[in-house]
C-alpha cells in the first residue's frame, strides 16, 4: 500500500471534524476497552500469562532463521510448497505466478494485514485475476471502491450500520435493509456464489508452527475455511516473523490474543492447517503454498526495535490509545495504525516518510500497559523520534527551540533571570483574568483549543524560597 | 531525614505556590527539606523531543544536585517519572552513571507515593472541604504506580468527597510538546476529559501533575467552565485551597 503518513495532521485534522465518525469511534473504544477488561479479569494470572507469552516469542525470534528451516521442512513434509519473498514486489509476483500456474480466475481472500502491506489486490487486478475479501468488514471496504481498513481487527469500524446499509443497496442494487442481521445475510449470499466458483483462497497466518508445518489462522466468521477447504489451491502469505516453535506456544499466546483483540476468551473459528488434501482425505485443497515474505522483517532482528516482531496483531495498543480514538486509523496514513503502525510504519516505509507518526503520541503508556506481549511502545516511539533528530529531519524552528532551551536549562547563572522574566511576562499578558487566550509561535498549536492559565504570581519559587530564606 | 525538593520547572514558573503547599506538608510531617537552588528541569523535554543528548546532560545534572539526600520529593508523576525511570536507561552505556542513576532512583518519590508509602502520613492538617474528582495523571500512574496513594491521603480529610470520574486513568492529551505539535487532537482529548470531570459532579477536579493542570484547566476556561477548581493535590492536602 502507497504510504500516506506525510499527510497526517491535515488527515487527523479531517478526521477530528468528521461528527458521524467521531461518535463511531468513541462507541467503538468504550464497547472494546471493556470487553477486553472483563476478558483479562478472568485469567487466572494475566502477568504470567503475558511473560510467558514475552518468552515464547522471543525464542522464536532469537532463532528465526532455525525455526523458519523447521517450519519449511515440516510443512515441505506435508505436502507444502514453501517460497521466500524479500519485498512487497516479490511476494506479488510468487502469489500471482502461483496463481496463474494453477490457471486461477477467481480468488477468495480472508482477512490479511499483510496482503495489505503488499497491495496484493490491486497485484491480482494488474494480472486479470479476480479477487475477492470474505471477511465482512473488508468486504464492505472492498465494494466500497476498495477503501483501505482503518483497524487492524475491526477494518470497518469507521462505518456505522447506515453507511453500510445505504452501500449495500447502492452496490448490490437491493432494497435498502436496516437490521444488521439482513445485511449479513445479503452478504453471505453474494459470497456464498463466489465461495463456490474460487479456484484459490488466499489467507495470512495468525501463525506459523515450525513442528508441524502448520498455519493457524483466528476469525469470528468461519470466511477462512470457505477459503482454504472450497477452492483447489490455498496460498498463505505471512510475515516471517510470525513462526512459533510449538503448537504449545500457540496455545499460550492463544490465551491472549481474543482476548486483547476483542474481549473474547477466544475467537469464534480457530484453524489449524497442515499440508494440502492428503490421500483418503475427504477436503482439504489439491495445492498449499506458503509465501513468507520478510519486507524488512530481518532488519528489525538484533536491534532496537526487535521486540515489534513479538506483535500478534491484537490491536490492543489502538484500541486503548487517546490519539486513535479521536482520529481513528486512516489518518495514520498506512497499513497499520495507532502506537504499534507509528512504529511499524516508519520502520517499514522508512523513517522520513512518517515523520509525525512517532511525534503523534501523548506518551501516556496504555499500549504498552495492556499490549499482551509487552512491546514497550512509547519507548519504540522516542527512539523514532531520536532517529528523526540524528538524521536531521526534525524542522529547524524546533531544533533551534531545544538548543536555546537546553542551553538555559543547564546554565543555572542564565536560568534564573530568564524564568523571572517569563514568569513576569506570562503573568502581565494573562491580565486580569490569569489567562492568556492567544500565545505567539509555537504557542499557538497550545492556545487554539484552550487558553494558557497564566502564572499567578509573576515570581518564580525559587525566587520567593530565596527571598524567605533570606529573611 | 534531610529531603531534596525538586520544585520542576513548571511549577517554580507557573504555579510556585504549589511549591510552598508542598514544603509545608513534608515539613509538617517532620522531614528536613533542602531546595537545590541551582536546579531548573528534568530535562524531559528534550529526552523526549529525540535529544538523549540533552536529556543526558540535564540527568547528569540533576544527579549532581541530588545525590546527597536521604530522599528526593517531586510533586509530579511526570518528572518523577523521568528521574525515577528514564536516567538510568539514559545511562545504560555508562556504567558509572547508570549505578549513580540507579542510587538516586531508589530514593527519589513522587509527593503522594512519598507521604503515603515512606511518611506513612496518617494525619492532615488541611481544613480543604469539598466534592472532588480525582484525575490519574499518565506517568505517575503508569511509570510509578500512583493509584492509591493520592486516594489514601485523600481519604484523611474529613471533608473531602471523592466522585471518581468515568475513565479516570484516561490520558487528558497534554503529552508534552505534543500538545503544541498537534494541538487539535490534544484539544480532542482534553474535551473528553472535561466532560468526564463535569459529569462526575465534583467541584474540583485534583490531581499531581502541572502539565495536565494547565491543559484541564485550559481547556475548562476556554470552553466556559469559569466554575470548576483544578488543583494540584498538594494544595488541597495542605490546606491551601
Amino acid at each position: 500500500m502507497q504510504v500516506q503518513s506525510m499527510h497526517f495532521k491535515a488527515r487527523a485534522a479531517m478526521k477530528l471534524a468528521d461528527a458521524r465518525l467521531q461518535k463511531n469511534l468513541a462507541a467503538f473504544a468504550d464497547k472494546v476497552i471493556n470487553a477486553r477488561a472483563a476478558a483479562i479479569a478472568e485469567l487466572d494470572d494475566f502477568e504470567g500469562t503475558r511473560e510467558a507469552a514475552v518468552q515464547r516469542r522471543d525464542r522464536a525470534l532469537v532463532h528465526l532463521d532455525v525455526w523458519l528451516a523447521r517450519f519449511e521442512q515440516a510443512a515441505t513434509a506435508s505436502g507444502a510448497t514453501v517460497l521466500y519473498a524479500q519485498d512487497y514486489a516479490e511476494a506479488a509476483k510468487l502469489v500471482v505466478a502461483i496463481a496463474q500456474r494453477h490457471g486461477v480466475k477467481k480468488v477468495t481472500k480472508s482477512k490479511s494485514m499483510v496482503s495489505e502491506e503488499v497491495g496484493l489486490n490491486q497485484a491480482f487486478a494488474a494480472a486479470g485475476i479476480e479477487s475477492v475479501e470474505t471477511d465482512l468488514g473488508e468486504y464492505i471496504l472492498q465494494i466500497n471502491d476498495n477503501e483501505p481498513p482503518s483497524h487492524i481487527i475491526a477494518p470497518v469500524i469507521h462505518k456505522d450500520r447506515d453507511e453500510v446499509s445505504e452501500l449495500f443497496a447502492r452496490v448490490h442494487r437491493t432494497p435498502r435493509k436496516t437490521e444488521i442481521n439482513q445485511l449479513t445475510r445479503e452478504a453471505r449470499q453474494v459470497l456464498r456464489g463466489h465461495f463456490l466458483s474460487a479456484d484459490m483462497g488466499v489467507t495470512g497466518a495468525n501463525f506459523l508452527i515450525a513442528e508441524t508445518g502448520s498455519v493457524a489462522i483466528v476469525t469470528n466468521e468461519g470466511n477462512e475455511g470457505m477459503c482454504t477447504i472450497l477452492p483447489r489451491v490455498h496460498v498463505v502469505l505471512a510475515g516471517i516473523e510470525k513462526v512459533l516453535p510449538t503448537l504449545e506456544d500457540a496455545a499460550t499466546v492463544m490465551r491472549l490474543l481474543a482476548r486483547s483483540a476483542t474481549g473474547q476468551p477466544i475467537s469464534n473459528y480457530f484453524s489449524l492447517l497442515t499440508g494440502p488434501r492428503a490421500a483418503g482425505e475427504a477436503d482439504g485443497p489439491e495445492h498449499m503454498y506458503f509465501v513468507l515474505m520478510d519486507a524488512g522483517r530481518t532488519g528489525l532482528l538484533g536491534g532496537e526495535f526487535e521486540s515489534m516482531l513479538r506483535c500478534i496483531r491484537c490491536g490492543a495498543c489502538m484500541n486503548h490509545c487517546p490519539v486513535y480514538q479521536k482520529i481513528g486509523g486512516h489518518a495514520y496514513g498506512w497499513v497499520y495504525p495507532g502506537p504499534m503502525g507509528s512504529v511499524l510504519t516508519p520502520v517499514y516505509a522508512g523513517v522520513e516518510n512518517a515523520i509525525d507518526l512517532p511525534h503523534a503520541a501523548t506518551l501516556c503508556g496504555q499500549c504498552s500497559v495492556v499490549c499482551p506481549v509487552k512491546i514497550p511502545l512509547p519507548d519504540l516511539l522516542r527512539k523514532l523520534r531520536e532517529r528523526q533528530v540524528e538524521r536531521g529531519l526534525r524542522p529547524w524552528t524546533e531544533r533551534a527551540a531545544l538548543r536555546a532551551w537546553a542551553f538555559a536549562a543547564l546554565r543555572p547563572a542564565l536560568y534564573r533571570p530568564l524564568t523571572r522574566i517569563g514568569a513576569r511576562v506570562l503573568k502581565w499578558l494573562g491580565g486580569d483574568k490569569g489567562r492568556i487566550h492567544a500565545l505567539p509561535l509555537a504557542g499557538a498549536g497550545w492556545t487554539a483549543q484552550r487558553d494558557f492559565p497564566a502564572p499567578s504570581t509573576g515570581r518564580t519559587f525559587i525566587e520567593q524560597y530565596q527571598a524567605r530564606r533570606g529573611r | 531525614m534531610r529531603v531534596g525538593l525538586f520544585v520542576t520547572c513548571l511549577i517554580d514558573v507557573v504555579r510556585p505556590e504549589i511549591g510552598f503547599s508542598v514544603l509545608k506538608l513534608l515539613q509538617d510531617a517532620g522531614c528536613q527539606v533542602e531546595v537545590p537552588a541551582t536546579q531548573t528541569c528534568c530535562g524531559q523535554p528534550g529526552y523526549n523531543s529525540g535529544d538523549a543528548a540533552a536529556g543526558r546532560a540535564l540527568a547528569k545534572k540533576v544527579i549532581d544536585e541530588f545525590s546527597g539526600f536521604d530522599y528526593v520529593v517531586v510533586p509530579s508523576g511526570s518528572c518523577g517519572g523521568q528521574i525515577k525511570v528514564h536516567f538510568v536507561e539514559l545511562f545504560k552505556d555508562d556504567p558509572d552513571l547508570k549505578g549513580r542513576a540507579e542510587a538516586l532512583a531508589a530514593r527519589t518519590y513522587e509527593l503522594t507515593d512519598f507521604l503515603a508509602t515512606v511518611l506513612k502520613v496518617q494525619r492532615l492538617e488541611s481544613n480543604f472541604r469539598g466534592r472532588i474528582t480525582y484525575h490519574d495523571s499518565c506517568c505517575g500512574l503508569r511509570e510509578l504506580g500512583v493509584q492509591a496513594q493520592p486516594r489514601r491521603l485523600l481519604g484523611l480529610l474529613p471533608g473531602v468527597q471523592l466522585a471518581e470520574m468515568k475513565d479516570c486513568t484516561q490520558c487528558c492529551g497534554f503529552g508534552g510538546t505534543f500538545s503544541v505539535k498537534y494541538g487539535d487532537v490534544s484539544g480532542a482529548i482534553v474535551e473528553e476529559k472535561c466532560r468526564n470531570i463535569r459529569a462526575s459532579g465534583a467541584e474540583a477536579v485534583v490531581l499531581g501533575d502541572l502539565g495536565c493542570i494547565l491543559n484541564i484547566e485550559g481547556r475548562l476556561r476556554r470552553s466556559g467552565d469559569e466554575k470548576t477548581r483544578v488543583l494540584h493535590i498538594a494544595q488541597v492536602l495542605a490546606g491551601d485551597a
